[in-house]
């Protein structure tokens, strides 16, 4: 008996299959949002592709011969092969790489350790321990780059940071360049191994140690030799999530590199794409993608088949502490101490420095001011062109960008983001559920800003004939960015709401009569509450942290704090940058509170 | 009050042939039991009848109202069918309290609310929980939550009652109570029931009829006591009946009117009414299997001219009712079933007798039935 009988054709049959097709909402749904997914993810992306091969009209001078719109290798040439592609992309990528490189190389083992302390041993006071350790990730990685130029910063870039104030020397290579970048980074992505390692440790069973002890092992032989190798798989693709986070990531590069021309592939990309050519921008920005597919795809080669034993010994599972013994002083020493150093001091001197005059100037009552946050132009003591941020009309400005574009954009990208895990759970193991999953996904591949790159050049003029406008420079681009970039995770995070509630729940009610309507109002929307709550805010904190995502599209009229805090930093404005930044961590902090009442795990916050 | 006609249905998930060629027909007011081990299909062909699955090919009417008709890709809304489900898993909507999952279907459908009050009260006042009306599903014991599923599927009225394993949740004491409560409701709604369950005891107890499905077939429709007697092959013979059926090997050959059979206890000689229609040689032997029921066995301690000499091998008695392992002369194993408490020495000789009539016979290379018992 075959699967496909072939059977006459039948009109009465034709026209059942069509109405079955139609008349189940559910299909209706699905096909427009696979046509949505294909619209703002492939178009786009097949777009970008298109530009990077087609003649714009700034570059008709330099190409002998064409029109514009003819097909052209220009600027592929242009990075690769012209005498320009060392400065333009061997250079910048050599640099990322290495930046990439060595964050991992600090974060990593930085993260793991510290999940292994906070979970595995004895070590006191750990309730309290594990919420700070992650709070360093809540701070945008933007902002610590400001706190680091508060501490470091020396003569090159006007004003005198923090210890430069104190008569410290500072060198160049410390206060800017590579090694100040992958300190930042480091201190932020820490938090991805972190919170990977310690949910692994967490699922593994502490008997599986205990089995060791009894066998005779010591405690570092069993660590080496049963408990590393078991959290193994979580580290190795913590460092893939690192890896490619942070050779994608804008802010940190841009804030600590441009001023001394340290160049990333995300920051050069930057220039070409805000000034010219602006295709050569694209193309940088496919090696990006490109580069983040390789490290992703590799990972799932190399990874995936055996992370399924990362949670062997299941839930339930008694956990035992490790008794650090004598090593727990010096072990509560280095965490306080790092805790310091990571959060508090540079926090500390942040703060501070909004109320000084002169920065690096120390914190006499002389140098003290609260210009920063309520001063009027008139009583500038230095060449101020701007009034303290509260009496500043451009920052309540942007005050209310943030809070529309995070209030909007985060509804709309949970909403998007329990539709399509709606979409993908009850379409598993069916074409439509892997292809929902697989255009979902494309957008983890690529950096803030090569993803917004994608977007400016898809909307920065009519398309379809004119049905849809130019949006460059719009709001509306800039929430339209916001929503379809978080795509990957609300996905994540409405696939696995969606999980928990049973195929069984829906299908009882469709017996009792309700239809495709009803089930969602009745059944499916009140299941998801919750998830959709902790979804939307931990969304709202990513998108109110953003600033590599949608720099390259702000201006004036559209920009939001994190934007307006990067400006004036790179105007030399430090005091007001600071106080902005300080503005968007209480903001932030906020969210994140209210949203732990919620419920929401910021485990899963990218 | 339904008579649910089953023809050719086929179902497949991706190339996986679940349901073959399924044929059943469903009597009006018959507790229908679908009874076979797990992964047979039993699940899947509730959810076709149920609407909630669309088979491949077939047609399955209710009331003579086609429901499905493969072939015109037509197959109507399972809320079209007039039929209700409970869930292995009950699937009761934890946000709803016991009052809201049972008014649920009946609000939908625009019931006055005065109606859907009187079925709610009603519904639970016939599964005994009126009391826990105002809980909601995590508020309850498993026990419980059934009650509440089955208060929700006969709260509609349902023409048919679909159960897929509704007892295999439950504790094995819970479990004869509500076989009793199922038996009683089935009587006072007189609703057909298709009732799915991997437990024979249950299908035995329960049902006015039992389809026994294999790898995704029917292999046998019958009354319990029918498929108890007279189980169509050697595997539903091994499947149905506990303690396990003995089985031993023997040969038979056909003697004009007559079968002969011989094995280790004894030859039988039996009448052409007694047997199947079950195609077999006209001469010349062929391998047969006897099968005899343990409670068939009757064991005497002195000898007899019928009874077979045999040894005792083990002897458990368990209360009510003694199992005893016995050792033929040519040394096969099987076991006989005594009520009450019986009390045998090992190695200790006994006569065992067994009414031929009693006996069901294997064709051993087709393993299909061909003497029936009486
Ligand atoms: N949704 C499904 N997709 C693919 N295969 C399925 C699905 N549901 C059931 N099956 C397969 O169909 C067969 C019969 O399943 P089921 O009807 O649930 O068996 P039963 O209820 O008798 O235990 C099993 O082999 C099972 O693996
Ligand atoms: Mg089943």
């Amino acid at each position: 008996m075959k699967r496909k009988q072939h059977r006459p054709f039948n009109p009465i049959r034709l026209k059942n299959q069509i109405l079955n097709v139609v008349k189940n909402p559910f299909n209706m749904i699905v096909a427009i949002s696979l046509v949505v997914l294909f619209c703002l993810i492939v178009i786009p992306l097949l777009q970008m592709i298109a530009t990077t091969f087609t003649v714009a009209k700034s570059e008709l001078r330099r190409i002998r011969g064409a029109e514009v719109g003819d097909f052209t290798l220009y600027y592929w040439k242009y990075i690769l092969t012209s005498g320009m592609a060392g400065a333009t992309l061997w250079g910048p990528l050599k640099n990322s790489l290495v930046v990439g490189f060595f964050t991992v190389l600090v974060s990593v083992p930085l993260g793991s350790v510290l999940g292994w302390l906070i979970v595995r041993t004895d070590i006191p006071g750990k309730k309290l321990l594990g919420m700070l350790v992650v709070i360093p990730y809540m701070v945008p990685s933007w902002c610590k780059a400001l706190s680091w130029l508060a501490v470091f910063r020396n003569a090159t870039s006007g004003s005198l940071g923090f210890l430069a104030g104190l008569g410290i020397p500072i060198p160049d290579w410390l206060a800017y360049g590579p090694v100040a970048i992958v300190l930042c980074m480091s201190l932020h992505y820490y938090a991805f191994s972190y919170i990977n390692v310690s949910s692994a440790l967490r699922s593994i069973n502490s008997e599986l140690e205990e089995m060791g002890e009894i066998c005779g092992a010591n405690k570092l032989q069993i660590l080496k030799s049963i408990t590393i190798p078991l959290v193994l798989p979580s580290v190795l693709s913590s460092i893939i999530m690192t890896l490619s986070k942070s050779i994608g990531t804008y802010g940190v590069a841009a804030n600590l590199g441009n001023r001394i021309g340290y160049f990333t592939l995300a920051t050069k990309m930057k220039t070409f794409i805000n000034g010219s050519p602006q295709a050569v921008g694209y193309a940088m920005s496919l090696v990006l993608i490109a580069l983040a597919a390789l490290i992703i795809f590799s990972n799932q080669k190399v990874v995936g088949v055996r992370k399924s034993y990362a949670t062997i010994g299941g839930k339930g599972g008694r956990s035992t502490e490790m008794k650090l013994g004598k090593a727990k002083t010096p072990l509560m020493i280095f965490l306080v101490v790092f805790l310091f150093f990571a959060m508090v001091a540079p926090m500390f001197v942040l703060v501070m420095e909004t109320f000084q005059i002169t920065t690096g100037n120390g914190y006499g009552l002389n140098n003290l001011t609260l210009y920063n946050w309520i001063g009027t132009v008139d009583e500038a003591q230095r060449y101020i062109n701007y009034p303290g941020i509260f009496r500043n009309p451009e920052f309540t400005r942007a005050i209310y960008n943030t809070v529309r574009l995070t209030f909007i954009g985060s509804i709309l990208t949970a909403l998007c983001g329990q539709f399509l895990g709606y979409i993908s759970t009850r379409g598993r193991g069916k074409w439509y559920g892997s292809a929902t999953e697989q255009l979902v996904f494309i957008p983890y591949l690529m950096s803030g800003v090569a993803f917004s790159a994608m977007y400016v050049a898809m909307f920065n003029r009519p398309r379809l004939g004119g049905l849809i406008p130019s949006l460059y420079g719009t709001f509306g681009l800039i929430v339209l960015t916001s929503v379809v970039k978080h795509f990957p995770f609300a996905s994540r995070s409405g696939t696995s709401n969606m999980m928990q509630i049973s195929t069984e729940l829906e299908e009882a009610a469709d017996i009792n009569g309700a239809n495709f309507w009803q089930r969602m109002a009745k059944i499916v929307l009140p299941l998801a509450k919750n998830g959709f709550i902790s979804g939307f805010m931990l969304t709202f904190i990513s998108i109110a942290k953003e600033l590599d995502l949608i720099i390259i599209m702000m201006d004036k009229r559209t920009q939001t704090m994190s934007y307006l805090a990067f400006t004036y930093s790179q105007e030399g404005y430090n005091q007001m940058a600071d106080a902005i930044s300080v503005c968007v961590l209480l903001f932030i902090l906020v969210c994140y509170i209210i949203a732990n009442k919620f419920g929401a795990d910021i485990g899963k916050a990218w | 009050m339904s008579k649910i006609v089953l023809s050719h249905i086929d179902k497949f998930y991706g190339d996986n042939h679940v349901l073959r060629d399924i044929n059943l027909t469903i009597e009006d007011g018959d507790f229908m039991t679908l009874l076979g081990p797990s992964g047979c299909g039993k699940t899947t062909t509730l959810r076709v009848v149920s609407g909630l699955e669309r088979p491949q090919n077939g047609v399955m009417t209710i009331d003579g109202e086609e429901m499905i008709n493969a072939d015109l890709a037509y197959f109507a809304e399972p809320s079209k069918r007039g039929l209700n489900l409970v869930f292995q898993s009950y699937a009761l909507w934890p946000h709803m309290t016991v009052r809201n999952n049972i008014a649920f279907g009946l609000k939908i459908q625009k019931l006055p609310r005065a109606e859907v009050e009187k079925r709610v009260a009603d519904s639970l006042r016939m599964m005994r929980i009126e009391e826990y009306i105002d809980r909601y599903p995590n508020e309850l014991s498993g026990g419980q939550q059934q009650r509440v599923a089955i208060a929700r599927a006969v709260a509609s009225n349902p023409k048919l009652l679909l159960l897929d394993e509704p007892l295999s949740n439950l504790d094995a004491r819970l479990r004869v109570d509500m076989r009793s409560e199922l038996q009683r409701i089935h009587r006072e709604l007189g609703t057909t029931v298709i009732y799915v369950t991997h437990d024979q005891v249950e299908a035995l107890t329960m049902s006015t009829k039992i389809a026994l499905f294999k790898a995704g077939e029917i292999s046998q429709v019958a009354t319990p006591m029918d498929l108890y007697m007279n189980p169509i092959d050697l595997e539903a013979a091994d499947f149905i009946g506990n303690p396990r059926i003995n089985f031993l090997e023997g040969a038979g050959h056909m003697d004009g009117a007559k079968l002969h059979v011989s094995c280790e206890l004894a030859e039988y000689e039996f009448d052409r009414s007694d047997m199947t229609e079950q195609e077999i040689p006209e001469s010349g032997d062929f391998p047969v299997v006897v099968a005899i029921r343990p409670e068939q066995i009757h064991l005497t301690t002195e000898k007899s001219t019928d009874g077979i000499p045999v040894k005792v091998y083990a002897n458990q008695p368990a209360g009510s009712e003694t199992l005893v392992s016995l050792q033929g002369a040519g040394g096969t194993d099987f076991l006989a079933k005594e009520i009450g408490l019986a009390q045998y020495d090992i190695d200790q000789t006994v006569y065992a007798h067994i009414a031929p009539e009693k006996i069901n016979i294997y064709d051993a290379k087709s393993t299909r039935l061909i003497k029936r018992t009486r």
